[in-house]
């Protein structure tokens, strides 16, 4: 609150540049989890077949 | 872009200490369970005619072969359980990139106990809330079809997510009731259900799947939230 204005906005600047990484960071580790946990592609199905049961992600 | 590379850094040294740690306890928890499984499940295959299995509906895909029929799968014993320390680690670095992200975003220290309870957080989302609708199930068991059980489970950890952060970020009164409606909301539509079957399999060793599973699954989640919190304070502020 006893920011002045301009220091606010380039903590918002700043801010909103962690988020744009950090969301993409985590859009990365979605596409990961689901290659490895939801492929239909069949060979990636069998090699990662007992992670998909043990982690209780849906299986054949 | 320091913290994406922060992110990474910190997501791949924890996922790594994280996915070969979990291998060894699946290795005693649900590895020999599975391998149980597919006991019955290889004997219910040769056993029954093949038009009667069908009829059964699904312990197969839409009349898919299974994989044990013709793809190509690793083989049993080193190169299979290779597979798994593999599948665990890139399993371990997707979900902590998105541990690091989030705390990354939080813009301030995160304490591992703090990442304690993110970690608690993604055993609830990940684990805890598509077990209900969809148990941990072994090889061999009926289950209803694949994609309907993947956009249910994915929809409710979706739905949980976003409920658990109304709750805890929000306070007020009507953030409190969305977030616990949304949390039920998947649970009561309810998940696609599987065809009335026999199973081979006994319930037995079912009922202990599902308790190795939730265990595991726990100190995966426990685990990886202190990992991840520890490795990204150090990477992102190693001054302090």
């Amino acid at each position: 609150m006893q920011q002045s204005q301009s220091a606010r906005l380039s903590a918002i600047a700043v801010d909103s540049n962690v988020i744009a990484q950090a969301v993409l960071a985590m859009a990365l580790g979605l596409f990961i989890v689901g290659v490895v946990g939801f492929s239909h592609i069949s060979a990636v199905h069998n090699a990662a077949h007992d992670v998909r049961h043990a982690n209780a992600f849906p299986c054949h | 872009m320091p913290v994406f590379r922060s992110i990474v850094f910190a997501a791949a040294l924890a996922g790594l200490i994280v996915g070969v740690v979990i291998s060894i306890a699946q290795f005693f928890g649900t590895v020999p369970l599975i391998q149980q499984s597919e006991v019955y499940e290889r004997k219910a295959e040769t056993g029954v005619p093949p038009a009667a299995h069908e009829q059964g509906g699904a312990t197969h895909d839409q009349g898919k072969p299974h994989s044990h029929d013709r793809e190509w799968e690793p083989e049993d014993g080193f190169q299979r359980n290779a597979f798994t320390v593999a599948a665990n680690i890139l399993t371990a670095i997707g979900f902590a990139l998105l541990l690091a992200g989030i705390y990354a975003i939080r813009g301030r220290q995160v304490t591992w106990r703090e990442g304690l309870l993110w970690g608690l957080a993604g055993f609830v989302v990940f684990t805890a809330a598509p077990s209900l609708g969809l148990p941990p199930e072994l090889p061999g068991m009926p289950v209803a079809p694949l994609t309907a059980r993947q956009t249910w489970w994915i929809a409710t950890a979706a739905a949980t997510a976003g409920g658990l952060c109304l709750l805890v970020f929000r306070p007020a009164a009507w953030a409190a009731v969305l977030g616990l409606a949304l949390i039920a909301l998947p649970h009561l539509v309810g998940a696609p259900l599987a065809p009335e079957s026999h199973s081979e399999v006994p319930a037995a060793l079912s009922h202990r799947f599902v308790v190795a599973v939730t265990l595991t699954s726990l100190l995966f989640w426990s685990l990886l939230g202190v990992a991840t919190s520890i490795a990204f304070e150090r990477i992102s502020r190693p001054q302090i």
